[in-house]
């Protein structure tokens, strides 16, 4: 190579550092979040939104559920994870264990309505009820004024956070402290969604989902603490004040303290503008 | 000269390092596979594992009884072998005795575009449009049942048996259709006691890896069986494949969890059940050949 030549590389180098640093100054990269299928929907508008700010950005959202997200997060696969549950101490401990101690945020709060079909009389369910329901102690809609027909149970896979939030909160504990289990001939289906279109063809389905899929074609049944007390519809209001009775809040974690893009991306889910989306998405916002 | 011996032996190497390579990639599956799943063995016992009745591995403590799960693999394997082979072994017949001309090669040609249609594609029909219809016909409280996973999977397990039994047929010699031809049969009495006879070691190879196709579908089987961890009773029940329960869970699991030492011992019993469908095809079709 002669002298010019490698002017003209010196000059090249220049230029295209020159260029980086005043483009490090914007933020840019990758981000990826994993986790919750109730949440997918949100952070896929919050990713949006972001992306919409931040053009050199890209947010990547995938579902799979809670468990999915937490075990990615642990596997040190993605930036995020999405959850509709808290790690247990096992999830915090394994991922400890790998060096990052995670951060939890509670990004929005959602309310799980069961739900079944318009054509259902049961409109009204105690906590109680729910449980005999999905263990499996009543079987017939009849035993809960409702039709004679056999009771259609409609859960979430397991790898799903609504699926470990309904056991624990609704299913509960035996008097000896073991988690009740939902009736074996529950069908586990894989998706929320799903579970919303079985309920809308099935007039003896019964389900539960995040208050985010709430359609017309399914009907959210009131429900209420215990037998005598008043039952409550999934609601903005209800939720954030605390009458509906399963509701939970919904967090985002990440690796260690967030960097970067993780914790712009926090900063903007935290803001107004992040709580707003929230609300578009029939959410409930934390603030 | 001495340098063209080298560059034979060279890609004499190439080629055994191919050849070699399927193996070893198999064998190596094969160990990962039972060093993950045998590590399960040392939280449940074998017993246990293969005979409990429950499949809760959320809980505390998670219970790993696996049977359900065999049998709703079983179920809906059988429902879709007794769909798919009678009508599978007369289309073949079909094919390669009956039709002629245009139609012999648009049935052909239909059967493998068949075998082209995604699994996913297949589900989603089976969950929109079969079953409403079975919970209809059949009046039950939910169309996803073992029955409609059969239904779905015989259509994906039709293509490889019709192409298979109609490869057998095809092979057969010509004498055997004319010497039964001459000795005054019916074309009917000619396929059926001549032809399906004498192909049938090829025959059992196809139906045999028909089943081996049904058993190892996950994604369709997922959407329409409703996943229900109960024993089956009837087909008209939902159940949970294996197959299903390894994908539907796998992404949950913390590596080197029971849970998902669990999934991988399920998986070595989806192994053992395929390997061993495999061998008797194999061995079918050998004796076919000699």
């Amino acid at each position: 190579m002669d002298r010019t030549g490698m002017k003209w590389v010196l000059a090249l180098g220049l230029i295209i550092g020159s260029a980086g640093r005043s483009a490090a100054e914007e933020l840019q990269g990758s981000l990826q979040i994993k986790g919750s299928d109730t949440m997918v929907n949100l952070c896929q508008a919050w990713a949006e939104a972001f992306m919409a700010k931040h053009p050199k950005v890209t947010v990547a959202v995938t579902g799979g559920g809670s468990g999915t997200g937490i075990a990615a997060l642990i596997g040190a696969t993605c930036d995020l994870a999405a959850a509709s549950r808290k790690m247990t101490e096992k999830e915090i401990a394994a991922s400890s264990a790998k060096g990052a101690v995670p951060q939890e945020w509670t990004v929005a709060l959602d309310g799980l309505a069961v739900v079944v079909h318009p054509k259902n009389p049961v409109k009204q369910l105690t906590l109680q009820q729910l449980a005999d329901l999905f263990t499996g102690k009543v079987r017939n809609w009849r035993e809960l004024g409702g039709r004679d027909a056999a009771v259609v149970l409609l859960s979430r896979e397991v790898n799903s956070g609504t699926h470990v939030y309904f056991k624990e909160h609704v299913l509960g504990k035996t008097a000896d402290g073991h988690t009740r289990e939902f009736a074996p001939d529950a069908l586990l289906l894989p998706s929320s969604q799903a579970i919303a279109d079985e309920v809308a063809a099935n007039p003896t389905a019964i389900g539960y989902y995040g208050m985010g899929y709430l359609n017309p074609k399914n009907v959210a049944v009131g429900v209420a603490k215990a037998a005598g007390e008043p039952s409550v519809t999934p609601s903005e209001e209800a939720v954030r004040s605390g009458r509906y009775p399963i509701s939970r809040p919904l967090f985002l974690y990440s690796r260690g303290a967030p960097q970067g893009l993780a914790k712009a991306f926090i900063e903007f889910v935290m803001s107004a503008d992040g709580q707003r989306i929230v609300k578009q998405i029939d959410f409930v916002p934390v603030q | 000269m001495r340098w063209q011996r080298g560059r034979e032996r060279l890609i004499e190497g190439a080629i055994w390092v191919c050849g070699i390579s399927s193996i070893a990639i198999v064998a190596l599956i094969f160990v990962f596979l039972l060093k993950e799943g045998f590590a399960l063995f040392r939280v449940v016992s074998v017993g246990a594992f293969l005979w409990g009745r429950h499949w809760y591995p959320i809980s505390e403590p998670p219970q790993f009884g696996v049977l359900p799960l065999i049998l709703g693999s079983c179920w809906v394997t059988a429902g879709a072998v007794i769909l798919s082979v009678p009508l599978g072994i007369a289309s073949a017949l079909f094919i390669s005795e009956i039709a002629k001309g245009w139609a012999k090669e648009a049935l052909k040609t239909g059967i493998e575009l068949l075998a082209a249609i995604p699994s996913v594609v297949l589900g989603f029909i089976g969950v929109t449009v079969l079953a409403p219809l079975i919970k209809q016909v059949f009046h039950l409280p939910t169309g996803l049942t073992a029955l409609t996973g059969s239904i779905t999977l015989a259509f994906m397990a039709m293509p490889t048996i019709v192409s298979i039994t109609e490869d057998a047929l095809t092979a057969l010699p010509r004498g055997y259709r004319e010497a039964a031809l001459a000795l005054g049969a019916t074309r009917w009495q000619m396929m059926n006691r001549v032809l399906l006879r004498a192909a049938g070691s090829g025959i059992v190879a196809a139906v045999m890896l028909g089943i081996g196709r049904v058993i190892g579908e996950t994604m369709a089987v997922m959407m329409v069986t409703g996943n229900a961890a109960v024993i089956p009773r009837s087909l008209l029940h939902p159940v949970r494949t294996m197959t299903a329960t390894i994908a539907a869970e796998m992404g949950e699991t913390v590596r080197g969890s029971d849970h998902y030492f669990a999934l991988f011992a399920i998986g070595i019993v989806l192994f053992v059940i395929s390997f061993a469908i495999n061998v008797v095809a194999d061995l079918f079709l050998h004796r076919e050949r000699t």
